[in-house]
């Protein structure tokens, strides 16, 4: 199965990082990156530039609106994501835990709806 | 021959059905499916064992009837396979057992490994705990829909939807059927025997069902976490655990009065207590450190009443000892609270008044908390202020016994 990580995280905190933290942290990742390779688990990851650099767009009754920032204001921000491909949840939620910030930030892990099964049966 | 009648064949049927569902799970992975032929096996099992008699080994019978619905049917889905989101990749469909030697090998029946796998399964840590317990109980147990649901005062309209809300997201995140590695055990562990435990609580202390329903969820549970200690006997904490619900469930009896009233552990009639179930639940805690858990803990707590000759002979210093115990496993209020009733017997009613009075702002929304320092209050002679408390409690449930019992110590403080 196709799983997401998805990584929130405190960005003020993260912005507080020294550099040698910021390196440290950027070494884990690459390790991480890495192991999923190896066991031939990854499929995808991007980071995300901080919400400051957000935009939102709604669309009402055909009027754009645009508005600065994200969609929600919440403590942790999302910041990145992994997309794996794992046996099972257990084997996702495994993934997870290894992703160096969910000892700060929280980690979800979403399955991926296949396409195959959009449709209602 | 004798009359097999459609009762027998239900309750044979209900003994096997969840070792059976098990199996069906572990092979098929899709919880409708199995749930289907399962169904269909009991109707098959009515209709030929009143005639036939039951067979010797009815798990069996059942579990190949069921076997065989399952691939008549995946057989007929095998064009529409494509549309079904079902959790086996295709290619496992196509061979799901046909063959005889295949059905032999993926249909051994290991029906212990089976129900653990299914115990973990639903008691996922994925899962909210409502789901963990309806789940445990509809896939586990030998309850009925409309049962599970009367004991926890829902609709079963509203706990079907609850079961099937679970079951897709246990087909839909894919949460596994497999037994965690030891290395797991200490987070995946702890939710199995929580819902275990409150499985059996709300047997033991719900306060609305029908009686005989709430025996029922209390039996289930000790049979659950039979099932389970039997298979993983290392495990020191759901040795404790059983020996928890059945020390317990041997009060059941001497716990109320004819009309229902609950009578306090001091002025039980011990002769009504269950001996065997009490002396097996000693012979669990031995060699057991009696600090391995909290479920320990506590059955090391019930233990000590269980074993008391009278309520004077209770050995509270022990008590007291242990709850200290147990409040480093597990810092709560409610174990805070519990706890003064063995500081008051040892160190006296003034010094578990203090130590109560300092819960009091966690606690103020907590019957037992105001009926606790009623009963301190009482006895230290500070009338007017138990009556306060009295009334504070009265103020706090709705549960008839239960205000009779704090009017008559109320009537007391006059």
């Amino acid at each position: 199965m196709k799983y997401m990580i998805l990584i929130h995280g405190d960005e003020s905190q993260e912005a507080q990082m020294t550099e040698a933290e910021g390196m440290q942290l950027m070494t884990e990742y690459m390790k991480f990156g890495e192991e999923l390779e190896k066991a031939g688990a990854y499929l995808g990851s991007e980071r995300l530039r901080p919400v400051s650099t957000a935009t939102t767009v709604r669309v009402r009754e055909g009027k754009t609106l645009t508005t600065d920032g994200p969609f929600a204001e919440t403590k942790e921000q999302l910041g990145g994501y992994y997309l794996i491909e794992a046996p099972s949840l257990d084997q996702a939620l495994e993934w997870a835990a290894k992703v160096p910030s969910a000892r700060t930030g929280s980690v979800e892990v979403r399955p991926i709806w296949p396409e195959d099964e959009y449709l209602p049966q | 021959m004798s009359q097999v009648t459609s009762e027998a064949v239900e309750r044979v049927f209900r003994a096997e059905s969840g070792a059976i569902l098990a199996t069906l799970l572990r092979v098929l992975k899709d919880f409708d499916l199995a749930e289907e032929v399962l169904q269909d096996s009991l109707v098959a099992a009515m209709e030929t064992w009143p005639r036939g008699g039951i067979p010797d080994n009815p798990g069996a019978w059942l579990t190949t009837t069921a076997r065989n619905r399952a691939i008549d049917r995946r057989r007929k889905n095998q064009n529409t396979v494509r549309v079904m989101p079902l959790l086996v990749p295709e290619e496992e469909i196509a061979e799901a057992p046909c063959g005889e030697d295949a059905v032999n090998t993926a249909w051994s029946t290991d029906f212990g490994d089976d129900r653990l796998r299914l115990i973990f399964t639903c008691c996922h840590p994925s899962l909210n705990r409502d789901a963990q317990i309806a789940l445990t109980l509809k896939t586990l147990g030998g309850l009925q829909t409309e049962e599970i649901a009367r004991a926890f005062l829902l609709t079963p309209a509203s706990l079907a939807q609850r079961l099937v809300r679970a079951k897709r997201k246990i087909r839909e995140a894919g949460i596994p059927y497999r037994i965690p590695e030891a290395d797991e055990l200490g987070e995946r562990l702890p939710p199995v025997l929580h819902v275990l435990y409150l499985i059996f609580n709300e047997g033991y202390v719900g306060t609305t069902s029908a009686d005989l329903l709430r025996e029922d969820l209390c039996q289930e549970a000790i049979r659950l976490t039979r099932v389970l200690h039997a298979l993983m006997p290392g495990e020191a904490e759901l040795r404790g655990l059983l020996a928890l619900l059945l020390f317990q469930n041997a009060r059941r009896l001497a716990r109320t009065s004819e009309s229902g009233d609950p009578i306090l552990l001091e002025d039980q009639d011990r002769s009504r207590w269950n001996r065997a179930e009490i002396e097996e639940a000693k012979q669990l805690l031995q060699g057991l450190d009696s600090r391995a858990g909290p479920y320990t803990v506590q059955a090391a707590i019930a233990g000590c009443h269980s074993t008391a000759r009278s309520a004077k002979d209770t050995d509270w210093a022990q008590i007291l000892k242990l709850y200290d115990a147990l409040w480093k496993l597990h810092p709560t209020d409610v174990v805070a609270l519990n706890r003064t009733v063995a500081l008051a017997q040892v160190h006296g009613w003034e010094r578990a008044l203090k130590e109560t009075d300092a819960l009091e702002t966690r606690l103020r929304h907590y019957l037992y908390f105001h009926s606790t320092r009623a009963d301190f209050l009482r006895r230290l002679g500070r009338t007017g202020e138990a009556r306060r408390a009295y009334e504070t409690a009265l103020g706090l449930t709705k549960n008839e016994s239960e205000l009779r019992f704090l009017r008559s110590r109320l009537e007391e403080c006059e």
